[in-house]
């Protein structure tokens, strides 16, 4: 959880499924700016983007994410290396 | 191992026999067998690819039969999920439970894929006549999984 030499925190970002497609992308490096502590933060600097990930993200969308490989809420803290996944409600069995 | 994700098929007799083995405390052996349909939602369905979260499928699976062991009195459960893509007929999930008697085999097995529904990162994209699609998430089976909580 300690940030790194650069003052930033650095984490992974893995999207599936749909979140996948609509993004064209399935993973991406990301250096944190300061303000961003949690999920929260990062959804809506995510949002900053534009379409269509303002739409994609925007609240009430059927969206979970996962930190580390856990279940995580908006107010899941995020640190240095941390994993982050987007992805739709899972349909699987 | 609990649980295996795997691109192969299974053979549900074969890991039911290898359970038992060894175990003549066991009494009870259920097992559930998902399989794919040719028809969803009113379109014919041609096959349907199966992505995952590797690392995270398999820990929350394990959390989902570890749940299940600390809820019943089993002996073992073994959770086997295909990915990749499948055709109308094909398997694509199998729960098997070992227990001493048959209603805590029948309802851990149920609880096992209740869960599974509902947790577990799967996702399921089908290819019908009408182009490509994602599988939504159905309501019923989060009321499935609440019944449990």
């Amino acid at each position: 959880m300690k940030p790194n030499d650069s003052g930033t925190i650095a984490i992974d970002v893995l999207y599936f499924a749909r979140l996948r497609e609509v993004f064209g992308r399935e993973r991406e490096q990301l250096k944190l700016p300061d303000n961003i502590e949690n999920v929260a933060g990062l959804t809506a600097w995510l949002r900053s983007r534009g379409q269509p990930w303002d739409l994609e993200l925007a609240p009430g969308k059927p969206v979970r994410i996962a930190v580390n490989q856990d279940m995580a809420g908006a107010a899941t803290l995020l640190g240095n290396g941390d994993e982050v996944a987007f992805f739709p409600p899972v349909t699987g069995g | 191992m609990a649980v295996r994700v795997q691109t192969g098929d299974f053979d549900v007799g074969a890991e039911m026999a290898a359970m038992r083995r060894g175990n003549p405390g066991i009494g009870a052996v259920a097992s559930f067998v998902g399989v794919v349909r040719d028809l969803n939602e009113g379109a014919g369905v041609a096959e349907m690819t199966l992505e995952h979260y590797p690392g995270m499928t398999e820990k929350a699976l394990e959390k989902i039969v570890d749940e299940a062991k600390a809820r019943w009195d089993i002996f073992d459960a073994l959770v086997v999920h295909r990915v990749g893509t499948l055709k109308p007929t094909d398997q694509i999930v199998m729960v098997v439970v070992a227990s001493a008697h048959r209603g805590e085999a029948f309802q851990a097995c149920e609880f096992l894929m209740d869960y599974l529904k509902t947790r577990a990162p799967f996702w399921k994209k089908e290819a019908t006549s009408k182009g490509g699609r994602w599988v939504d998430a159905r309501s019923a089976d989060d009321a499935a999984a609440d019944r449990w909580s």
